[in-house]
């Protein structure tokens, strides 16, 4: 990795908005349900599960499949692998949005 | 240029979605002027029973079992209903605060924010209960204040952080109560009172002066 590369901490996974949301929503809070997020993001269920999923294929995301009463009730949280990446694409954008004053 | 503000808006969105997922920030400051109205004119009508009870106790000159049992009754009720309409007009403001907010009243944060202050205020609740079981009058009000103290700082991780500050000082009247066995009522007062229509005046003036627009 080059040292004066300014985009080489951000990650590409990351470039989506609704993902970024996700992941910012997450790092604060130990877990959050499919419907604590889709309230948050004002996405569909249809837009927001295919970015769960990609996070999730990433490793970044813990899915937790449980039940209240008869409804099902998938609860997502950070995964240490996630987390890292997440801080180092935070630590990448303050370091780029620095470079360029 | 326009990818410096890409990446600026980018941790701005960020910041605001750790803050919007992890603080329920409708609170509304009116909720707490109008608890601490309703606070005050309960604590005037308890002044005024138990001035008319030790008025008929040194009419009488002796002590009459019954109307000491009236007038805990009605003191019992008038916490009740003080209590209840605090209560009411506080989801009344907020749920109007969360309308104008654009976000509903019962979400992932307002849970948190509940749960959170029930955990003390029901221990402090219970805690008081067992004082007015052994007759123990001298630290009802110290105790009602240092439990609601700390169900508000508790609380306050989860909102406006200025809520941290009034649990603080709820706490330190609670404690200088103690050593003011017979001024119960007055920093009953204060606390619920006084304390409240302040705070809730700071944060409506700080958080929804500009945006109610009125």
């Amino acid at each position: 990795m080059p040292v004066n590369n300014p985009i080489a901490g951000l990650n590409k996974i990351f470039d989506n908005r609704i993902r970024l949301g996700v992941m910012s929503a997450v790092v604060v809070n130990e877990e959050m349900s499919f419907n604590d997020l889709k309230q948050l993001l004002e996405v569909t269920d249809g837009n927001l599960a295919t970015h769960l999923q990609t996070l999730e294929e990433a490793g970044f995301l813990k899915v937790h499949k449980g039940f209240v009463g008869r409804k099902t009730n998938t609860t997502y949280s950070i995964t240490k692998a996630g987390e890292k990446a997440f801080k180092d694409h935070l630590g990448g954008l303050e370091k780029m949005i620095r470079g360029m004053k | 240029m326009a990818e410096q503000n890409q990446h600026l808006e980018a941790l701005q969105d960020i910041r605001q979605m750790m803050q919007r997922s992890s603080r329920f920030l409708s609170l509304s400051g009116l909720s707490g002027i109008a608890a601490g109205l309703w606070a005050l004119a309960g604590a005037f009508v308890a002044h005024h029973l138990i001035a008319e009870y030790y008025g008929d106790y040194n009419e009488a000159g002796n002590f009459s079992g019954f109307a000491f049992q009236q007038l805990k009754l009605h003191l019992f009720l008038l916490a009740g209903g003080v209590l209840a309409l605090a209560l009411l007009s506080a989801f009344y403001f907020t749920w109007r605060k969360t309308k104008e907010d654009k976000v509903p009243l019962w979400n992932h944060t307002s849970r948190l924010l509940t749960i959170n202050m029930i955990i003390p205020l029901v221990a402090g609740g219970v805690f008081v209960l067992a004082l007015l079981q052994h007759s123990d009058w001298r630290f009802i009000a110290p105790a009602c204040l240092v439990f609601y103290g700390l169900a508000l700082v508790n609380a306050s991780k989860y909102t406006l952080s200025d809520v941290r500050y009034l649990g603080i000082s709820e706490i330190i009247l609670g404690l200088v109560a103690t050593q003011y066995g017979n001024g119960g009522l007055y920093f009953w007062a204060i606390g619920f009172g006084l304390l409240h229509i302040i705070y809730g005046f700071i944060m409506w003036w700080k958080n929804e002066r500009k945006t109610s627009g009125r």
